[in-house]
């Protein structure tokens, strides 16, 4: 029975012959497909100036972005004499390596790592064990970084065994494990079989200043300001470590971690020793976050366990996610954003505005140039007009308790949106809950219903910002960050910056 | 057909199981040097397996596979790759955001980067469009390039036994034809090959000798002209 089906479909096509053959001399050439070889230049991109822009800037070699990157970074103690600002660099500084090293284990390991804090706070404590009277040791710097290094590197070596057997959510679990055992015993410490280790919840105090070569750095200068060298320090041995992973990244090393994670069996069955490299990955992230450490504690002079929590570890998952996982400018990107992100949310004043901005944008994205966006935007304008007037005729206090920082956008959210001077309990979890239901619903509905509907809850979500949020700014930077990952996988699953992925059907 | 009768891979009583469940049931196989051998199945016949249990990724709970003579049973994949393994797996599985060039090399990763050049001039004289496009990623090519890439990849690790799962899957007919001719032509400079598929007629016309596994059993072996006479073939090869 099965003869003249068989027949049927084992004959070649019409035409598909002479496609075939007309091939001309690179024959033999199975698959050979003549409409990709025929339309393989048909790649468009962007056209007129942006396009030659774009062109242009391609062309730019990596050691050029990083130099001019560094260039400009270099220069912010120099434009800002403020301590917080230039503190503020430095954390970012840190960020940067952090996230540099957790790219190793995610992005090119492919290994969801979610102790990495953990080995930050390994290298932390190891440097404030090596450099102060916690065990009476006082190595200099130039010793005690490489053995801090070495123990972050064995640690994560440790911590990667469990990987050769479990993948994905499995080793997830087991990392996330780890990382409460490392608080867990940090935070309980001072009384380690009857020892005084971490000093628990009280942490290690007054641990020694960087020292280089004899040269003490000192953490403050005079007037009490944070002492910019340090930025310096972290920001030289930041250039270091990417020139050194980019060579990693070359390397037969590096291009058999990116095949591990883009398809494990097959990198197996190329007799790839999967094992010690998914080891090797752990080991060098472990040891890039163990260094971070080092220079945290040197600049703080303490060590306490609850800077290694869960929150910074969604933190530096958020930045390696949106630059882009897997590319190493990317991740530098993410961390710059999500640094100075996290600062401006810190402010009510500047949070306030960028709530606004990111709102005017986000519809400006969705709804481009178009009858829509006039509605929307008119549309939300006028009610939320209406609701104020309506509110403030029927009772002043309703609307009389705004005011803040934000000069321009406060003033128009003071005239605009509905702020009772006494806030009655039940409003502010109602009117979150009934905002992130309303958002829900939106994506249900369709057509005009959808814009209808998007005109109140864009005021019920000016509403909470201005009478909840804003108020909360550490639940609130964490809320936002949610956000900006949800708004990544809509729109941007490879981050800003990271490989386009391609599919293997 | 530069068949010279010294074994290259031995299957010898192989019993593998997942769990409680007997997959394998005393198979064994035999391939010899340079010999085209074609393994026939439908669907949960134990193709995959007997595969798996070939490379290492299982471990038989008794019998012995044996590569060149040399008892590999309880050695890593690794090891099995050293000793002149190779494979084109199941849907190809390249590297997609690699370049074609990458794929080949990862192919080799075994063996010293300084001999390379002989196997990069082998596979490209049998592939020449793998030098044209050897800066594509091999994720953005077509079906029938892929399937090229994946064979050029498993022969740069100069491989004497080759394994072939599916090969003609997802290939339009004339593709799958044109596939087993290379096949063929690989075959013919000496590399031992397995090819597993489901394709009983292609497959069989280029082989030396075959084998039909049913339910984890060696049901039908013999020389590939005789198979393809044979009217049990078609029953076990249809499951019915």
């Amino acid at each position: 029975m099965t003869g003249s089906y068989d027949d049927e479909l084992s004959r070649p096509l019409d035409g598909a012959l002479e496609a075939s053959t007309s091939e001309g001399p690179t024959s033999p050439a199975v698959g050979r497909d003549e409409w990709v070889a025929r339309h393989g230049d048909n790649r468009t991109g962007r056209t007129g100036r942006l396009g030659v822009l774009e062109a242009r800037l391609r062309v730019v070699p990596w050691w050029a972005w990083l130099a001019t990157f560094v260039a400009l970074f270099c220069l912010v103690p120099v434009a800002s004499d403020s301590g917080y600002v230039r503190r503020v660099a430095f954390d970012i500084a840190i960020y940067m390596l952090l996230a540099l090293g957790l790219n190793v284990v995610v992005g090119w390991g492919g290994l969801l790592d979610l102790g990495y804090v953990a080995f930050f706070g390994i290298g932390a404590y190891a440097y404030a064990f090596l450099s102060s009277e916690q065990f009476g040791v006082h190595l200099p710097t130039v010793v005690s970084i490489p053995l801090v290094v070495v123990v972050g590197a064995i640690a994560g070596f440790l911590v990667g065994l469990p990987s050769r057997r479990l993948t994905g959510d499995y080793l997830a679990i087991v990392t996330l494990f780890f990382l409460q055992l490392f608080l867990t015993v940090t935070t309980n410490g001072d009384d380690l079989f009857g020892r005084n280790v971490t000093g628990g919840s009280n942490g290690i105090l007054n641990i020694d200043p960087l020292s280089i070569f004899g040269r003490e750095l000192a953490i403050s200068k005079e007037g009490g300001l944070f002492n910019p060298a340090y930025m310096y320090v972290v920001l030289a041995v930041f250039v270091i470590v990417y020139v050194a992973l980019r060579f990693v990244n070359l390397s037969r090393t590096g291009r058999a971690w990116r095949s591990l994670r883009e398809d494990p069996l097959a990198a197996e069955v190329m007799g790839m020793p999967v094992n010690s490299l998914k080891l090797m990955s752990f080991a060098f992230g472990a040891a890039i976050a163990a260094l971070s450490g080092t220079f945290v504690t040197a600049l703080s002079a303490s060590v306490f366990p609850l800077s290694f929590s869960f929150p910074l570890l969604i933190i530096i998952y958020t930045m390696v996610i949106l630059g882009g996982s897997g590319s190493q400018p990317g991740v530098v990107l993410g961390a710059v954003l999500i640094g100075i992100l996290l600062e401006l949310l810190r402010d009510p004043g500047d949070s306030r505005v960028l709530f606004y901005a990111a709102i005017v944008v986000g519809v400006l994205a969705v709804f481009r140039l178009s009858v829509k966006l006039a509605v929307v935007v008119g549309g939300t304008f006028l009610f939320g007009l209406a609701l104020h007037s309506i509110a403030g005729a029927v009772d002043n206090a309703w609307v009389n308790g705004s005011g803040g920082e934000g000069g321009g956008v406060a003033d128009f959210a003071a005239n605009w949106v509905i702020v009772p001077v006494n806030l009655a309990d039940w409003i502010p979890p109602v009117s979150y809950i009934s905002l992130v239901a309303l958002a829900l619903v939106l994506t249900l509905v369709h057509g005009w219903v959808r814009i209808g509907l998007l005109i109140p809850v864009l005021y019920l979500a000016a509403f909470v910002w201005e009478n909840v949020m804003i108020d909360q700014p550490e639940p609130t930077r964490y809320i936002i960050l949610g956000l900006i990952l949800i708004a990544l996988m809509v729109f941007r699953p490879t981050g800003l910056l990271g490989e386009k992925r391609v599919e293997i059907i | 057909m530069s068949t010279n009768g010294t074994p290259i891979l031995e299957l010898e009583g192989i019993n593998t199981y997942y769990g409680q469940i007997h997959i394998l049931q005393d198979e064994n196989i035999v391939v010899h040097e340079g010999e085209l051998v074609c393994l026939l199945g439908g669907n949960a016949s134990g193709k995959s397996t007997t595969l798996k249990t070939i490379l290492g990724l299982v471990r038989p709970r008794t019998g012995t596979v044996k590569l060149a003579g040399e008892d590999v049973t309880n050695m890593p994949t690794a090891h099995r790759i050293q000793r002149g393994l190779a494979i084109v797996p199941e849907n190809r599985r390249l590297f997609g955001p690699m370049t074609v060039l990458e794929n080949l090399e990862m192919g080799a990763y075994l063996r010293p980067k300084a001999d390379l050049k002989a196997e990069f001039e082998r596979v490209y004289e049998l592939f020449p469009l793998l030098y044209d496009r050897r800066g594509q990623l091999a994720g953005t090519m077509s079906g029938g390039e892929q399937q090229m890439v994946a064979m050029g990849r498993a022969l740069m690790s100069q491989p004497r036994l080759l394994l072939m799962d599916e090969p003609s899957m997802g290939l339009a007919p004339v593709l799958v034809e044109r596939s087993f001719e290379i096949i063929k032509q690989v075959n013919d400079t000496g590399v031992g090959m397995l090819i597993v598929e489901q394709n009983a007629n292609v497959s069989l016309s280029i082989a030396d000798r075959g084998y039909v596994l049913s339910t984890g059993r060696v049901v039908l072996e013999g020389k590939a002209a005789d198979l393809l006479e044979n009217e049990e073939l078609r029953k076990a090869y249809l499951g019915r």
